[in-house]
């Protein structure tokens, strides 16, 4: 078989992906009589041409580091894990549970209590699908699928019957007291230089980082994530290498799930500041997006989310200042998944057929 | 709970069954065949946008069903070439055309109608209506049998009565056809069926068509029969639930009808929080009912499935030569 080089694999491939990708999309716009030129130029203006974009962008692009850092974990344990959205609404509810249990002194402690809140409320809701796939046998694609349902239930019945103050209309927590406020880009020295005004981009943004940081070292630097990855690639060979199977799938989803639940500090406790209904607004399944096109890779992930924070917050412009419907971004979510994940041997093909030239030049 | 109340809960079950049941036929074909197919709900979607609106622009029904089988096929296309032709891995696919379903239905509809996503309402000659079944109203009087077959049994569109049809079809194109045998054999032991010399990517390829075009109903149905119109996300993850009851009925087509009609009793009840309420006597929240399908479908498949054996090469893209 013909070999490509290793640069074309991590680099022409997913690029070439994206391509085809925003084709399509191009395609899709001229459909419904929209200039894709015209889009695009909104699109680049609203979320990357100035400090104000920037601030969404990046904004929208720590959640997706966090669900895609969730959606990577799994994969490589071979697990598919679509419930990243339900995980990240109930981690909004811890998110808020804690926020509003104390009035928090500074929020430092409010964010360190925060986040255990996030990651445990998210890890718990992974946890059930995990066991029945452990221990059942059931598709952890169905149930994760089947608990993205009923964690919008549980939320809305959480913010109707119990969690809302008395007098207030709309389904949504009381707001979280000031001691939780977390600091935006614009407040933080050294990003202030950038940032003059007001963004929702906050100190997430760093641990986000650091998460993409700290996943890398667990999985290619633990004896846990060679477990993970061992168990991804081929289940009897772990079984054989003494791997527990049923040990693996529980850590590796509540790793998942806990990584879900840790976005909704960004939003819910850093943006909202308190939890509103469907506070994920399909973040969660944009993981998915984001971790194939990220080649379930951590730097990978990083750039991919930074790409669909450009998407989503170009999309937002295109809401509101052309007649295109905001859907786009859920078209172009999934035509980047269908290149990236199911037509990946396509695009492939295509690279191989064109280095054959190369190397037969060179041989 | 008085009988006439069971009636009306029996009717809106097997209403409500019926997109599960075309969906469910339409994953058994798929999975059968070694293709797994979670992107039941997109085509459904799909179709159910595509029959809305030519129903809504030429009033005609018939044409609006033709549409949606037509918009699902281009999707069970895609999927085939991805999953078949290009060997891709078969859920992420599926997820994909998901997503992307989700997303042009409403730009479509957006663009023809304006009205947010919607089509408009249907009604009259462009929806399926009910069709009253013979002698329904004579033999209201017989005791308990007269009240059922009037009451549950007729009253629904021919769509339904299609799906219920389409039961004993399936069972006889899987475990008495030439085709059926080979579609079975290229789901467990897809090399045995090549070296017998039939095309392993014609036979799933015509799996995924099948599989399209009963997508395209259950969505038609959804639009055009159950509700007058599509609206967004209108399926509402009966896709998915159709995949659960597909693995509770261990993708067999008889127990897949009474897998599809549990769920849609499941739907039914969701429906009535009153009855649910006179029967457990407790106070039982909306959002609980709202649940309650997911959750008995997680129950269904953690408890109660037993050892479900799926086709043996599911999922799994068949190579010639190793």
């Amino acid at each position: 078989m013909d070999q490509m080089p290793r640069w074309a694999d991590v680099v022409l491939v997913p690029l070439i992906s994206l391509l085809l990708a925003a084709f399509v999309s191009a395609l899709v716009l001229l459909a419904i009589g929209q200039s894709p030129v015209e889009a695009f130029n909104v699109m680049v203006d609203g979320a990357l041409g100035s400090a104000y974009g920037w601030g969404y962008t990046l904004y929208y692009a720590t959640s997706f580091m966090f669900t895609g850092l969730a959606v990577t974990v799994a994969f490589h344990a071979g697990l598919f894990n679509i419930g990243g959205e339900g995980q990240a609404q109930l981690g909004g509810l811890g998110v808020a549970l804690v926020c509003l249990a104390l009035p928090w002194p500074h929020w430092t402690l409010a964010l360190v209590a925060a986040s255990f809140g996030a990651a445990l409320f998210g890890a718990a809701w992974a946890a059930i699908p995990a066991y029945l796939q452990a221990r059942r046998g059931s598709h952890i694609v169905i149930t994760t699928i089947m608990f993205n349902y009923i964690a919008s239930a549980l939320i809305v019945y959480m913010l109707v019957d119990v969690l809302r103050p008395a007098g207030q209309m709309d389904p949504a927590t009381a707001r979280f007291p000031a001691g939780t406020k977390l600091p935006t880009l614009n407040e933080i020295p050294g990003f202030n230089l950038f940032f003059q005004k007001t963004v929702p981009a906050n100190v997430t943004l760093i641990i986000a980082l650091l998460a993409c940081w700290v996943i890398w070292l667990l999985l290619w630097r633990t004896r846990l994530g060679y477990q993970i990855r061992a168990f991804g690639k081929s289940e009897p060979a772990a079984r054989y290498a003494g791997i527990n199977p049923f040990r693996i799938t529980m850590i590796t989803m509540l790793i998942s799930g806990g990584l879900a639940g840790l976005m909704s500090i960004n939003n819910v406790m850093g943006e909202a500041e308190r939890l509103l209904q469907n506070s994920a607004e399909g973040a969660g399944f944009i993981g998915i997006a984001v971790a194939l096109m990220g080649r379930n890779h951590p730097l990978g992930v990083l750039l991919a989310a930074v790409l669909f924070g450009f998407l989503y917050q170009g999309g937002a412009e295109l809401g509101l200042w052309t007649s295109i419907p905001i859907e786009l971004r859920v078209v172009v979510q999934g035509l980047v998944i269908l290149f990236t994940g199911a037509l990946d041997h396509m695009v492939r093909m295509m690279l191989r057929w064109v280095f054959s030239f190369t190397t037969a030049k060179v041989a | 709970m008085d009988f006439a109340t069971l009636l009306q809960i029996l009717d809106s079950t097997l209403r409500l069954a019926t997109p599960l049941l075309l969906a469910c036929l339409a994953g058994l074909f798929s999975e059968r065949a070694g293709i797994f197919d979670i992107g039941l709900e997109g085509k459904m979607l799909m179709a159910a946008m595509a029959s809305g609106a030519v129903a809504a622009l030429t009033g005609s029904v018939w044409l609006g069903l033709l549409a949606g089988i037509g918009a699902s096929l281009v999707l069970a296309a895609i999927h085939g070439i991805a999953s078949i032709t290009f060997r891709g891995n078969q859920l992420i696919s599926g997820v994909a055309l998901n997503f992307l379903s989700s997303g042009i239905t409403v730009l479509v509809a957006q663009r023809m109608f304006g009205q947010g996503g919607r089509t408009p309402p249907l009604s009259g000659a462009a929806r399926f209506n009910p069709i009253e079944l013979p002698f329904a109203e004579t033999l209201r009087a017989v005791p308990v049998i007269g009240p059922v077959y009037a009451d549950v049994i007729s009253g629904h569109s021919v769509l339904v009565y299609l799906a219920l049809a389409l039961v004993p079809l399936s069972w006889w194109v899987l475990y008495r056809t030439r085709f059926g045998l080979r579609l079975r054999a290229v789901g467990e032991n897809p090399a045995s069926v090549d070296t017998a010399g039939v095309s392993v990517a014609g036979l799933r390829f015509a799996a995924v068509a099948i599989t399209g075009v009963l997508c395209g109903l259950a969505g038609a149905y959804m639009a055009t029969a159950l509700q007058a119109g599509f609206g967004r996300e209108m399926t509402a993850g009966r896709g998915y639930i159709a995949l659960a009851a597909l693995i509770f009925a261990k993708w067999r087509p008889w127990s897949a009808l009474w897998a599809t009609l549990l769920f849609g009793f499941f739907q039914a009840l969701a429906l009535r929080p009153d009855v649910v309420e006179a029967v457990v006597r407790v106070k039982v929240p909306v959002p609980a009912l709202d649940a309650l399908p997911y959750v008995l479908t997680v129950l269904v498949l953690a408890g109660f499935v037993g050892k479900a054996i799926p086709p043996r090469a599911g999922g799994e893209p068949y190579v010639k030569e190793r």
